[in-house]
């Protein structure tokens, strides 16, 4: 019982309401709601101002291999060069004379890629179990609860750490380990969602027409969770780029690539007599992470009526 | 009050059996997540002694029963955690349930003084946005706050490093006290917070943004209720009915997700404490990955779980004391 | 009930302002010592917000736009919030509709009750306790031993209802408000928990306004009935009067609304809103609120505030269309 009564665990979620109360009327035009959601959220400059910092990023991301044809890794200019001593080098260089900016771009590629896929599996993931176990109770929503709490138990980093080491630091290692760890958070949202949505109108007469039980999951229940889904999606990307960041600062990041983890890591060195090598790509994650934050907050607000 | 004392312990005894199924499921996924390491406890003692013929490793295997049957083996394993043994790191010539208990106490206090910090001011700082709810007070501290919440725990540690202990050289860089320094009294005790300060403070701040904002919303939503205005209506001051009315209840949900997020502090602990060098778990967790030294980073994860169930059966208890429309029966 | 008596409590062209209109526009009434007096009319009549503003406990976008509210020679809407914390609880008592919220629920009823004698009457914890248990021995709540130390969630609607009383008259107050006291409530306990009240009133010579939609509670406990519409009062007799002689049409629509008035009076709960429109449909600046659902309606309705005559000593009614017909 009291269990039951604990809100959701994870820390990167904004405590959601359950969403007993939106889109109960079916018949209301779907398109038109997403349509008004958008306008909402473009009204809300801290989330306009997320999308900008991400959009900007992602231009990073995609202009590095142009720009920095070289690579991240590529030696040629003097080392220690300060940001802002020459226009060459607008961030700087490291120990090895390696272009920190063409660090930060590159770092940019796999943050994202880490950060979007993860989410991906591990949403996919949590949708799936989240869904069987709400939809249909009984044994199977034991049973699933039973998983989804025990992959709660440990303290996530300390298992993601576990999970990476014994499965070699790689990319897609570290992209299925942040997928382990995440997934549980949103099963138990998608299960919360899906146990009220149940016993809706629609979907008993959805149920009484004859629907198969994964019409009525995916057809009639999963887009009136969608907007939940959505909001934790969103912070989840954030959760998994500040841990791929972390991983990767403590020597857990695929050792073929520059990340903004690592090169803080490495950085740490020079932490005494050149500190900007850490704090720049520092500057990078807490800049994408706060934009996606703040998206996530503002795609809330648009999706979710009953907040302020 | 009183009469509840009976049925918390019930609570008590049915949440130790509650939990443990999930303890075997965790020390069964723990055991086979060793076997599933590269390389064993064999190959780790050869490559510590720098050559090893197959005649010794066969030897070797067959001491730590390697050998076996893997469902015997797995026999073995919970056999010797029920007796407290969690293996021997070769790494560190150690058993290493000494090596974990070493360090327990370090993790516990950073813990613990990160969640008193962050409790305390995001709780002071929620309370305050709530009463100033939409106007600019408010949205100039959500601001902070949001950054807060997306700073990088082991980043903000090296900048914090940067600034009060390179810059400022107020506080020490790391390490939980001067080396070879005997600490008593009071001001050992002073040096001892001096060496706290900045790596509780790095764990601390992502979690005074969660509690600000959570108390935020719950103190709004309690300010809204009827029982305020009866309280107003007995003529009560505004700050007592905040103190005796709103917060007694706002702050049920913010102890749930206090005990919580014990779980997530730990896993932050880990990596702030490699980056002051704090000699708490998650430094031995660290040290333990560098060195592959599998058995220990296992008996970490087991250790961190464990302590994780603690906590919130103490909260679920905490909980029944506080509230007391939760159901006992 | 004598005529001449004081009044506790007069009210003079109370208006509340929200951001764009008043929904109570120059509301005057008076109570006086020892009198029920009840305010009648549907949600939306302003007559909740109305107690609300005598206790300047408004919601924050409301305030107090007008007029004046002297209770014992102070005004209430121009008093500051730390002498008006010292009325509240003490002078002037309030309950309110939902038992089931309005008690804290993490909070023992002795509790609850001890702050008030506590912070009025400076009583120690142990002395306001023992003062707690007579006080719902009063409100007739067995075991008062027992029950001080219970959660709200431990009682039912209708104790908790007794301990909001108890909690209201701890001080003595001079003026009890009661906002729909019993409209929360189960019938068979309706009754009682307004016996109480009108018990207390006479033992403690407390006034009484009591708030309420239900004509069969009026006829039974109130002295006096201000009948609102729309945020202004629309008649004002004693409840004999008014059910013998309605003048205001919205009156009579109430009563002929309400089938068991032509059965004799009841407490049987019954929403009044079976006059033909809504009183949504009031949202004119000036003229009669009632006037776009009136039979009677004349364009002269609609030009102006109609005013309050009184046709017969005591009754006072805001239609100089019936007046005039000397209905």
């Amino acid at each position: 019982m009291i269990d039951e009564a604990r809100p959701d665990a994870s820390p990167a979620i904004a405590p959601t309401p359950p969403a007993g109360a939106q889109a109960a009327d079916p018949a209301a035009d779907p398109r038109s709601g997403r349509q008004s959601a958008w306008r909402i959220f473009l009204r809300n400059p801290a989330g306009v101002a997320g999308l900008l910092i991400l959009l900007i990023m992602a231009g990073l991301a995609l202009a590095a291999p142009y720009v920095y044809a070289e690579g991240p890794l590529a030696m040629g200019a003097m080392p220690f060069i300060w940001p802002g001593e020459g226009l060459a080098y607008p961030l700087g260089t490291d120990a090895l004379g390696r272009d920190v900016a063409a660090g930060v771009a590159w770092g940019a590629r796999v943050t994202m890629l880490v950060g979007l896929s993860a989410t991906f599996f591990g949403v996919s993931a949590g949708v799936i179990i989240g869904a069987v176990a709400g939809y249909f109770g009984g044994r199977a929503d034991m049973m699933l609860s039973k998983l989804i709490e025990f992959f709660q138990t440990p303290p996530s980093f300390v298992l993601l750490m576990v999970v990476v080491a014994i499965a070699q630091p790689s990319v897609s290692s570290i992209i299925l380990a942040i997928a382990l760890v995440t997934w549980p958070t949103v099963a138990r949202l998608v299960r919360a969602e899906f146990r009220s949505l149940r016993e809706k109108d629609f979907v008993l007469a959805a149920r009484s027409l004859g629907f198969g039980h994964a019409r009525i999951i995916f057809g009639e229940i999963l887009p009136n969770a969608l907007p939940a889904i959505i909001v934790t999606a969103s912070l989840l990307v954030a959760q998994s780029i500040l841990m791929e960041s972390a991983l990767s600062f403590m020597s857990l990041g695929d050792p073929n690539l520059v990340t903004w983890g690592s090169m803080i890591g490495s950085g740490r060195e020079h932490l005494f007599t050149a500190w900007f090598l850490s704090a720049v790509p520092g500057v990078a994650i807490v800049l994408t992470v706060l934009s996606l934050n703040l998206i996530g907050d503002g795609l809330n607000d648009a999706l979710n009526p009953r907040s302020e | 009050m009183q009469g509840r004392l009976p049925d918390i312990a019930r609570l008590i005894v049915r949440s130790a059996f509650h939990a443990v199924p999930t303890i075997l499921v965790i020390l069964v996924a723990n055991f086979f997540l060793l076997r599933l390491a590269p390389g064993d406890a064999a190959d780790v003692i050869a490559a510590e002694s720098g050559f090893a013929t197959d005649e010794m490793m066969e030897g070797l295997r067959s001491r730590f029963g390697l050998d076996l049957p893997i469902l015997e083996q797995l026999q073995n394993y919970l056999g010797h955690i029920l007796r407290f043994d969690l293996g021997y790191s070769a790494r560190f010539n150690t058993p290493v349930i000494d090596l974990i208990l070493q360090r327990v106490p370090g993790t516990l206090i950073l813990m613990l003084s990160a969640m008193a910090i962050s409790l305390m001011i995001g709780i002071a700082v929620g309370t305050f946005q709530a009463t100033f709810a939409g106007r600019w007070p408010d949205r100039v501290i959500a601001v902070v706050t949001q950054l807060f919440y997306s700073l990088p725990g082991f980043w903000i540690g090296l900048m914090l490093i940067v600034f009060f202990a390179v810059r400022l050289r107020w506080l020490p860089t790391g390490g939980s006290g001067p080396i070879g320094v005997e600490l008593s009294g009071l001001s050992g005790l002073l040096i001892r917070l001096k060496y706290m300060v900045l790596p509780a403070t790095s764990l601390a701040l992502f979690y005074v943004a969660v509690y600000a904002r959570l108390t935020r919303a719950s103190v709004i939503e309690a300010k809204a209720q009827d029982y305020v205005r009866t309280a107003r209506a007995k003529g009560l001051s505004q700050f007592k009915v905040m103190t005796g009315h709103v917060l007694r209840n706002a702050l049920l949900p913010v102890t749930t997700l206090a005990g919580i997020h014990l779980g997530g502090l730990l896993g932050g602990a880990v990596v702030i404490e490699t980056v002051y060098a704090w000699p708490g778990l998650g430094r031995l967790a660290y040290e333990a990955v560098m060195a592959r030294d599998f058995s220990v980073l296992l008996g970490v994860l087991l250790l961190s779980s464990i302590v994780v169930i603690a906590v919130n059966l103490l909260v679920d208890v905490i909980q029944a004391f506080i509230d007391p429309r939760i159901e006992l029966k | 009930m004598k005529p001449a008596v004081e009044k506790i409590l007069d009210v003079r062209d109370l208006s509340i302002g929200l951001k764009s209109f008043r929904p109570v526009q120059n509301l005057s009434f008076s109570v006086r010592r020892g009198e029920t007096l009840a305010l009648v009319g549907e949600s939306g009549s302003g007559k909740s917000l109305t107690a609300l503003a005598l206790m300047r406990l408004l919601p924050e976008v409301a305030r107090i736009a007008g007029g004046s509210a002297t209770f014992m020679d102070r005004d209430l809407a121009s008093l500051s919030e730390a002498e008006m914390r010292k009325v509240r609880g003490s002078d002037i008592g309030m309950i309110f509709q939902e038992p089931m919220t309005s008690l804290n629920p993490v909070l023992t009823v002795g509790r609850q009750i001890s702050e008030v004698l506590r912070i009025h009457e400076g009583l120690d914890r142990r002395l306001a306790m023992a003062r707690s248990v007579e006080l719902l021995d009063l409100v007739r709540i067995p075991e008062p031993q027992r029950r001080v130390h219970e959660y709200p969630h431990q009682l039912s609607g209708g104790m908790r209802q007794r301990v909001m009383i108890a909690m209201a008259v701890a001080c003595s107050p001079k003026l009890l408000i009661a906002d729909e006291p019993t409209t929360a409530l189960d019938v068979t306990i309706q009754a009682q928990v307004l016996e109480l009240i009108d018990n207390l009133c006479r033992d403690l010579s407390m006034a009484v306004i009591l708030i309420t939609h239900d004509l069969g509670v009026v006829g039974q406990w109130a002295d006096r009935v201000v009948v609102m519409y729309a945020g202004r009062k629309v008649e004002e007799a004693d409840p004999e009067t008014l059910f013998s002689r309605p003048l205001h049409p919205y009156t009579r629509g109430l009563l002929g609304a309400s089938p068991r008035m032509a059965a004799g009076i009841s407490y049987r709960d019954q929403a009044l809103v079976e006059i033909p429109g809504s009183i949504a449909s009031a949202t004119m600046a000036t003229g009669c609120r009632f006037a776009p659902r009136c039979d009677l309606a004349e364009p002269s309705c609609l030009a102006a505030d109609p005013d309050l005559l009184e046709p017969a000593a005591g009754h006072r009614v805001a239609c100089p269309i019936v007046v005039r017909r000397g209905a």
